[in-house]
């Protein structure tokens, strides 16, 4: 083996310096992983580090401030919206912006995030939708998929026992302090350069007070799942994708 | 020096007025009967046009706490008012605030209970508002205002003692105090602290986005560690215990020389100031100790007035005796204690109170 000695013009990726070196609690081929670095990466890119303020929820990423070098506020489970919205407001300058997964932000959390919508606060969601709650042990969400099998739904979600999963994204675009709502994933490194330029957008439109703006990640949960990084990604392209469609719901 | 600045008011409206001239940053609030006019009062004033104080309408109380856990989280003194149902509502939060140490204020303007009860005045979340009211092991500090003039001046004193104790405030009113017109001397307006003063102040905790001088700070109430998390816990009692050695304040009167001692607080004791009266005129040497901080609780001074003498206490309360269970532990079995109250948005009259301390106190067999 020789050692090989990198330019620094050769260099054509590095780690965000913003991007702590906590290991992470993320089960591996998880897509919190991978959407934390494009935060931190964006926040790095647009310079805002010293104006940044992350709302971490109650899940699997309520460890979110372990990882990323700003500061953070952990709200109880779904009330990050109302947290954010406290911050913003006494802090209009600042990039106030909330991390949730799909119980959190679409179940307990609903009421909240569809005022803070409502209301037209100046902050951007990042919005992990994977149909399950990974941290409680693989329940059912209100996102998951008619038939799939969680903690609580062994048999499949059966409509008539457990009514039907919604697509909160769709409903929020039709309020009118909504400025920009996409759908994206992170299951290719396509779909992750897609996405980042997602959460870009979402963090300028709050720094320029266009409203509120939420970017929806159709992820992977391949430990409430039960299957393998590669496996979850194809379930996620073969069930998840058709039923909550990637690309833009509303942009004005 | 200027005049003193006189006004005729309702216990809300001053709520109102003296957050403003506090310096108050942030007001985050739900209507509900007997308190709405806080709010109201806040709009009319615009205070966001003089001072910048923000003053938002949320969509329901839990959101509402959360509005002000954000604010607080990031140094910033932000309030929020609401009646007992709302308050119910505000447990959740008001747990996060004490676990996560944010300082911030609540009003509590109480009606009668439980469930949607009545809105006529009640005293029936002692119990919450004291004893935690939510899950875990946490005190608010609770102050307890017997007349306008006090809705007004416990603003900043609540205020002032959260950000002492880094602890959430509660002011427990009542709807006869929320609702009442007094006299009220208000204080001149003090500016809001600048972001600067915040920052210099609360830089150990709060988020308002991390400078390159300091790590990130994160307001956070979890420690799954449980060695890490009794830390947290023994801190916290640690603290409680401070604000017991530090902050207790009462008001006592004609207890001196009293053989037996009324124990009310709130619009209670101000009926009961009567009683005091209409007994010392018949020659019966009663006083009247108030509580003004619930919490902290005033044990010592009624403990000391146990082992001098006192021969029995009356707890009177407009609930079905919930103060009384603290009076007794602080008499700790020395004297009769007994409890007087109303409920349902009922009142009581000075001269029922006094019959009350006859029948249950001074003739008991």
């Amino acid at each position: 083996m020789c050692e090989v000695e990198l330019k620094k013009e050769n260099i054509v990726y590095a780690k965000s310096s913003l991007m702590l070196d906590n290991v992470m609690h993320y089960c591996p081929g998880c897509s919190h992983g991978t959407v934390h670095k494009l935060i931190a990466e964006i926040v790095e890119e647009m310079g805002l580090q010293s104006k940044t303020i992350g709302v971490s929820p109650v899940g699997c990423a309520v460890f979110a401030y372990n990882y990323i070098d700003v500061d953070w506020a952990e709200a109880a489970h779904g009330r990050a919206c109302a947290v954010a919205t406290g911050i913003k407001r006494l802090h209009p300058n600042k990039m106030v912006f909330t991390y949730q997964g799909d119980g959190d932000l679409s179940a307990i959390g609903t009421c909240e995030t569809i005022h803070a919508a409502a209301r037209g606060e100046n902050i951007a969601v990042v919005y992990i939708n994977n149909a399950i709650y990974g941290m409680t042990g693989g329940q059912m969400a209100p996102t998951t998929l008619l038939g799939m099998k969680t903690a609580t739904t062994p048999y499949g979600r059966d409509p008539r026992l457990n009514g039907y999963p919604y697509k909160i994204a769709d409903m929020l675009a039709h309020l009118d302090g909504v400025c920009y709502i996409t759908r994206q994933s992170v299951h290719t490194p396509a779909n992750v350069r897609k996405c980042k330029k997602a959460i870009r957008k979402a963090f300028e439109n709050a720094m320029a007070g266009k409203g509120f703006s939420m970017v929806e990640v159709v992820s992977t949960c391949n430990s409430g799942w039960k299957l393998s990084p590669v496996q979850a990604n194809e379930w996620l392209e073969q069930n998840m994708l058709p039923f909550y469609p990637l690309g833009d719901v509303k942009d004005i | 020096m200027a005049d003193k600045e006189v006004k005729l008011m309702k216990g809300n409206e001053v709520i109102a007025y003296a957050a403003i001239r506090y310096g108050c940053d942030g007001y985050f609030g739900y209507p509900i009967t007997p308190q709405s006019e806080v709010m109201e009062t806040l709009m009319e004033l615009k205070p966001w046009e003089t001072t910048g104080m923000v003053v938002l309408q949320a969509e329901s109380e839990i959101a509402s706490v959360n509005m002000l856990y954000g604010g607080a989280a990031t140094g910033k003194r932000v309030m929020t008012s609401s009646s007992s149902p709302g308050v119910s509502l505000m447990s959740e939060g008001m747990s996060y605030l004490a676990g996560a140490e944010l300082p911030c204020l609540i009003v509590n303007c109480q009606r009668g209970g439980p469930g949607l009860g009545t809105i006529q005045p009640s005293q029936g979340d002692y119990f919450q508002a004291c004893k935690g009211g939510a899950h875990g092991d946490f005190h608010l500090i609770v102050l307890a205002p017997n007349s306008v003039q006090e809705m007004h001046d416990f603003v900043a004193l609540a205020f002032d003692l959260a950000f002492k104790y880094r602890n959430p405030a509660m002011i427990l009113a009542d709807g006869a105090i929320g609702q009442m017109m007094e006299k009220v001397t208000l204080a001149p307006q003090r500016p809001r602290k600048t972001d600067a003063e915040i920052e210099a102040e609360c830089k150990s905790w709060a988020i308002y986005g991390k400078p390159a001088d300091r790590a990130r700070n994160v307001v956070t109430s979890l420690e799954l560690r449980s060695e890490e998390m009794e830390k947290i816990n023994l801190r916290l009692q640690a603290k409680y215990r401070a604000m017991e050695e530090n902050e207790v304040r009462y008001e006592a009167v004609e207890c001196d020389d009293a053989d037996y001692v009324i124990v009310a607080f709130g619009s209670s004791a101000r009926i009961c100031s009567a009683t005091v009266e209409l007994a010392r005129a018949e020659g019966l040497k009663v006083g009247l100790l108030r509580p003004v901080t619930l919490y902290p609780f005033p044990k010592k001074p009624i403990a000391e007035l146990a082992k001098r003498g006192v021969k029995g206490f009356l707890s009177a309360e407009l609930n079905a005796g919930q103060m009384v269970e603290d009076v007794r532990l602080a008499v700790n079995g020395l004297v009769p204690v007994e409890h007087y109250g109303r409920q349902g948005g009922s009142l009581f009259t000075p001269d029922e109170v006094y019959r009350a301390l006859k029948d249950k106190i001074i003739n008991r067999g």
